[in-house]
């Protein structure tokens, strides 16, 4: 008998020793003569688990985890013997966090081998990609529309209506990119998908193409990922050898390519049009718009240009339908969110859910409170140019509308969990310095502003004027807010309004008092 | 499958050869947009971008030096000189602070004896800010010449820098 073990080869496993527990299993499987069949495959996203190793049994995966490398003799004996062991945590799927989970997005992540098109297909792969080519691009595209699916990166605006402004284009040379720019601190799910899943991209990619009349897509990832860029490519070769991407995309007369390119270190580059400008080898500006990238983007061309997260929808909105997809979540806000739990907290990873659980629930329930031990004193939500919302906010619902409406965004639905020893002026300090830093430069009030913003806050810091330099910093936020060309200048203020509005206190003012409200 | 796991290795690159860079900006030229792949390539095969590769690349691409040094200087990741023998990249983003990365980071500095964004005097590792490596939900974390390392303490981090060193 063969032991089919299951070891994340994610970039977030292997930095916590998954190579390590498989040699070691390996070599404990040689010693003690057992036949094992090493299965590498993404991460399920529960990583205070990780390395997580998986056992195929006849009632399904049991999951074993945090592994070391020591532990390798005894857990392979543990589980030949099918005995109690420590880190046994039972069936995987009936692990409560990854329970009461609604995983659309990543139903296969973690669960297949990301670089086999054959396992892709036996996990219902290509099934929406078939469906759309029965549909036709017309269909396909109000399909989209009718799921009420979001963009996944920032404004939150709607993909259907994007596909039918670049399907409505005169035909020509039209191009389909995704936005692999995963720069937000606190976000991961971009990386999880291309590590785990990189076919269920590439078959979005591919039925955008089709919709819309697009031959051509490319996958800017940024180079921190380089475990994703590597999969990505393996998985687009396995492609075009399946015959999914090229002349004729799964035997149909619809042509489809597609290349991963590497982004070089610039944030701002995650803004879709700078983006853009990156792509065709430029410095990485913000363009203004309009025009719309839809109408005028790659090279000039009609583009649809999506997050990974938008596009790894696709396939099983296509597969189930659009309203089975829009019956998740609430009002505005359609379906499933990928939410990112991150920062210093108990149990961090990917919790896809429908929207409209509440922040406290994520924060508190899901994952637990702090690894620190230490109270939550606030949480940081749509990465660096997301507001802070200390815990009088916590009944706040995850949903675009919601966290706009308090002056925060859910951006690529990442939460960062800070503990009652941070200092929210030096966090206030350090979302302008990063402005500063990832400024592209085009625009006035991000440039100069960001720049200036670090200076009044220093002066604020050391009580300077300080009801004066407050007032200053308040106006300065405004017009970053409504005089920036993009997201990078004008959120900014989101996260250093709501840290002096919210914390004031550790600006050397009296603190609020939130339970009033 | 060992290629998903980048192994750390030290950086040994070939010295500045003209005839090796044009074959390298050659290879980029039926790409479409080919600037960054070339400057990726080029700092891939020396380390980093000579100032001898502007004038190469601009005539190649019919553009100007100045739209080439232009993206050079735009982008964190391309270098202007060499780097040390490792590079060893600290994730300074909001979750890897929430999770106690500043201390790691200026105890990384002291060990190090240098400021982040340089050279230790021996040449032995160039230590650098990285802005998010999506390890964020096992912060703090850094990147060893492309080796991953997540739930850094001092512990681990002192294994780091000890390798880094040699």
């Amino acid at each position: 008998m063969t032991l089919r073990l299951f070891i994340p080869a994610d970039a977030g496993a292997l930095a916590v020793g998954a190579e390590e527990v498989a040699s070691a299993l390996g070599a404990a499987a040689a010693r003690q003569k057992v036949a094992v069949d090493v299965v590498r495959t993404g991460s399920r996203g529960l990583y205070w688990l990780e390395p997580m190793v998986e056992v195929q049994t006849s009632a399904g995966r049991v999951a074993y985890g945090p592994v070391t490398a020591s532990d390798a003799e005894g857990l392979l004996r543990a589980i030949l013997a099918d005995g109690a062991h420590a880190l046994r945590q039972g069936l995987t799927e009936e692990i409560p966090w990854l329970k009461r989970q609604t995983r659309l997005t990543f139903a296969r992540c973690g669960v297949v081998d990301p670089r086999s098109r054959e396992d892709y297909r036996a996990h219902d792969g290509c099934k929406g990609l078939e469906r759309a080519l029965a549909l036709g691009p017309a269909a396909t595209v109000e399909e989209v529309v009718q799921s009420g699916l979001r963009g996944r990166c920032g404004a939150g605006f709607p993909t259907g209506i994007k596909w039918r402004t670049v399907a409505q284009t005169p035909p020509q040379q039209k191009y389909i990119v995704c936005n692999a720019d995963e720069g937000d601190s606190g976000t991961f799910a971009d990386r999880m998908i291309m590590e785990g899943d990189p076919f269920v991209l590439i078959e979005g990619m591919a039925v955008a193409g089709i919709a819309v009349g697009a031959t051509k897509g490319y996958v800017y990832i940024r180079s921190e990922y380089p475990h994703a860029a590597a999969t990505m490519e393996a998985a687009i070769a396995a492609a075009r050898r399946g015959g999914l991407l090229g002349n004729r995309v799964a035997n149909s007369s619809f042509a489809f390519d597609m290349e991963v390119r590497v982004g070089a270190g610039a944030y701002v580059c995650g803004e879709e049009t700078s983006l853009l400008d990156s792509l065709e080898g430029k410095r990485g500006l913000v363009r203004a718009k309009p025009p719309l990238p839809a109408h005028k983007g790659l090279f000039g061309r009609p583009t649809v240009i999506n997050n990974v997260l938008s596009f790894a929808s696709v396939p099983i909105i296509m597969d189930k339908g659009g309203a089975f997809y829009r019956d998740f979540g609430m009002g505005k806000s359609r379906g499933t969110m990928p939410i990112q739990l991150a920062g210093n907290i108990k149990y961090g990873g990917l919790f896809e859910a429908a929207f409209g659980i509440t922040l406290g629930e994520l924060v508190d329930d899901v994952g637990g409170g702090t690894r620190s031990g230490r109270p939550v004193r606030a949480v940081q939500v749509g990465g660096p140019l997301g507001a802070y919302f200390p815990r009088a906010l916590f009944d706040t619902p995850f949903d675009y509308e919601a966290f706009a409406a308090r002056d925060g965004l859910i951006g690529h639905g990442g939460i960062v969990v800070f503990d009652d020893t941070v200092d929210m002026a030096k966090q206030a300090r350090f979302a302008m310095e990063f402005c500063a830093i990832e400024s592209c430069g085009k625009c006035t009030p991000c440039r100069v502003g960001s720049t200036r913003g670090i200076e009044v806050i220093d002066h604020i810091i050391r009580g300077e004027n300080r009801a004066a330099n407050t007032a200053l910093l308040e106006d300065l936020c405004h017009t970053l807010k409504f005089g920036s060309l993009c997201a990078l200048g004008g959120f900014t203020p989101y996260p250093v309004m709501s840290a002096l509005t919210y914390f004031p206190e550790d600006f050397g003012a009296p603190p609020r008092l939130l339970a009033a409200e | 499958m060992s290629t998903m796991h980048q192994g750390s290795r030290q950086q040994s690159r070939v010295p500045w050869n003209k005839d090796i860079a044009l074959t390298r900006i050659r290879e980029c030229l039926d790409r479409e947009g080919p600037l960054l792949l070339i400057l990726h390539a080029l700092q891939e095969e020396f380390g980093y971008i000579d100032q001898a590769a502007e004038p190469l690349i601009a005539e190649t691409l019919n553009i100007t030096r100045a739209e080439v040094h232009g993206v050079v200087t735009f982008y964190h990741d391309f270098r202007r000189e060499p780097a040390g023998r490792h590079t060893l990249k600290l994730c300074r983003a909001e979750a890897c602070q929430a999770a106690g990365g500043d201390p790691l980071a200026r105890h990384a500095e002291t060990r190090l004896g240098v400021s982040m964004g340089n050279t230790a005097t021996d040449g032995s590792v160039t230590l650098e800010p990285v802005y998010c490596l999506g390890l964020c939900a096992i912060a703090p974390s850094a990147m060893l010449d492309g080796r991953v390392v997540g739930r850094l303490d001092q512990g681990r981090l002192d294994t780091l820098l000890a390798e880094a060193q040699q």
